[in-house]
């Protein structure tokens, strides 16, 4: 015996898979794709109707200070995932404002089951248990200060340990493709992507959104260069006004109030540049192929505000840093993100699966293990765009049944909360 | 499109150059190893025609060629929009990059 483990390796039915990806036997050899209108998947349906793609037990720290009680809380309870982060001290006004929305917003998020949050006082942790609660779920919060760590840990582990077991038991049950949040953003993008990958994206909205699928889609300097073509795409003029209000307050507020020189390096970035990106306006009109050809987006989002009027396609106004834009889509509710990228970027999320699309075959044959998604065939012109979103719409069903993405595998949880402005 | 679209009705093959709308004048490398002197397949997505142009640079993938002789302050199109501007001069199948072209914007 040579110790070594043979594997029947049969080819997948399933188009665009990343080369490394292994046949799965117990999966369904039909592609959601064939009728994806009639598609279902297998989530979780929450208190108040949503539906989830993951089963979180969440332990969230309202605030810097907190992280590490969650931390040894998720090391004490298997099954819990700590959410650390880097602010929520001093922080006032709209800033503080984003921070509670964006924290309320992850623990309300249909793929998080129950949550344990811990800050350093009482008051601001309540105020996010309570906002978490309206979704009907179990939510709990310890405040650190008169019991110390020790304390804390111990109470919060006890609690912790009651809500995964409960949990695990909750079962997945067939829902309508149309129960699904879908948001993307791209990240260390090139030229391929533009060609490819985004408008992959493109024509998985273009099927799934008239089925009732929410989109969201944001970047908001990274619109730079297409934003008449993007205005176009309001669904009425005054959501078109409420857009490029918006955005030129970005250029004002943000780009034009703090550079210090024409952003090359930043806007595009070094990896874009080197993927053969040369200008912010080359890249914009990249990133506009994510939203294919007839959806029109029917409001604009402040940043982690959930969408309010009914399925469709939203904006959201966010920065083009990947972490923190798929955190913020993340708070909004969406449960699974889809991310093209030309050199390989290799963000995920804690709580959403971050499914990456590439058609840069230089990517994919040397960091082919981050991409799930291989639509280099639309370059060599042996793969059409509408086969290109179909091999999308079944690894984004295949995910939200329980598949492991590439950044899940790898274990990356980026977490960066947007802050507007030095805290007091 | 200002390059020759003889070829469109024999084209063979995987594409070296891929342009989005035929007003661009510049096009995308979408294999690697691209050398100088390579008569390159083209193909514009939006209409699905092709064409040929002799690479003057090597230009790695993802980079642009100028489909046109470029010269400079001329608007450098893609997609069939403005995309930039040229800081230097290109002739016809050289590399357009940072090195010769820049944003409006910023």
């Amino acid at each position: 015996m040579t110790g070594l483990i043979i594997m029947n390796e049969q080819p997948s039915p399933f188009v665009g898979g990343a080369s490394d990806q292994l046949m799965t036997p117990a999966l369904s050899g039909k592609r959601a794709s064939i009728d994806f209108k009639e598609a279902t998947f297998r989530g979780w349906r929450r208190e108040n109707g949503r539906v989830g793609v993951r089963n979180h037990v969440v332990i969230l720290p309202l605030d810097d200070l907190s992280n590490a009680v969650c931390e040894a809380v998720a090391n004490n309870v298997k099954g819990t995932l700590a959410i650390p982060h880097a602010y929520g001290r001093l922080q006032f006004g709209a800033d503080l404002e984003l921070h509670f929305r964006t924290l309320i917003g992850a623990g309300s998020n249909p793929n998080v089951a129950a949550v344990v949050v811990v800050g350093i006082e009482d008051g601001w942790t309540k105020r996010v248990v309570d906002g978490i609660a309206k979704t009907g779920k179990p939510v709990i919060g310890f405040g650190i200060e008169g019991h110390g760590d020790i304390a804390t840990i111990s109470r919060a582990s006890y609690q912790a340990k009651r809500f995964v077991q409960w949990a695990s038991e909750l079962a997945r049950e067939e829902c309508p493709i149309a129960d699904l949040w879908v948001s993307t953003k791209c990240g260390e993008s090139d030229t391929t992507t533009g060609l490819s990958s985004c408008p992959t994206v493109g024509n998985m909205y273009d099927k799934l959104i008239p089925l009732g699928v929410y989109g969201v889609f944001g970047e908001t300097s990274e619109i730079t260069g297409a934003e008449h073509l993007c205005k176009e795409r309001a669904a009425d003029p005054d959501i078109a006004e409420k857009w490029y209000k918006m955005w030129n307050a970005y250029q004002r507020d943000v780009i034009e109030a703090h550079k210090t020189d024409d952003l090359s390096d930043s806007q595009p970035t070094k990896g874009n540049i080197a993927g053969g990106l040369t200008t912010i306006e080359e890249k914009a009109l990249g990133n506009l192929e994510k939203i294919g050809r007839n959806s029109r987006y029917i409001d604009v989002l402040e940043p982690a505000e959930a969408p309010a009027k009914g399925p469709g396609l939203y904006y959201m106004d966010t920065s083009s840093a990947a972490a923190e834009c798929v955190t913020l889509m993340a708070a909004g509710g969406y449960v699974v993100h889809t991310f093209p990228t030309g050199q390989g970027n290799v963000i995920g999320n804690p709580i959403v699966p971050v499914i990456k699309i590439s058609g840069n075959p230089k990517t994919l044959r040397t960091m082919g293990e981050h991409i799930d998604v291989d639509v280099t065939g639309v370059l060599r012109r042996d793969m059409t765009l509408d086969q290109a979103g179909d091999a999308l719409i079944d690894m984004i069903v295949r995910t939200a049944n329980g598949r492991l993405t590439a950044a899940e595998s790898l274990g990356h949880r980026e977490f960066s909360m947007t802050k507007l402005y030095r805290s007091a | 499109m200002a390059v020759s679209d003889s070829a469109s009705v024999h084209r063979t093959g995987v594409p070296h150059i891929l342009a989005h709308s035929p007003k661009d004048n510049v096009a995308v490398v979408v294999v690697e190893g691209l050398k100088a002197g390579t008569t390159a397949l083209g193909v514009v997505t939006e209409n699905n025609s092709s064409f040929t142009v002799e690479v003057k640079d090597d230009v790695p993938i993802g980079h642009k060629v100028a489909l046109v002789d470029l010269s400079e302050t001329t608007t450098v199109i893609k997609y069939g929009q403005d995309v930039g501007r040229m800081t230097g001069g290109a002739e016809k199948g050289r590399h357009v990059h940072t090195h010769n072209m820049k944003t409006k914007r910023w």
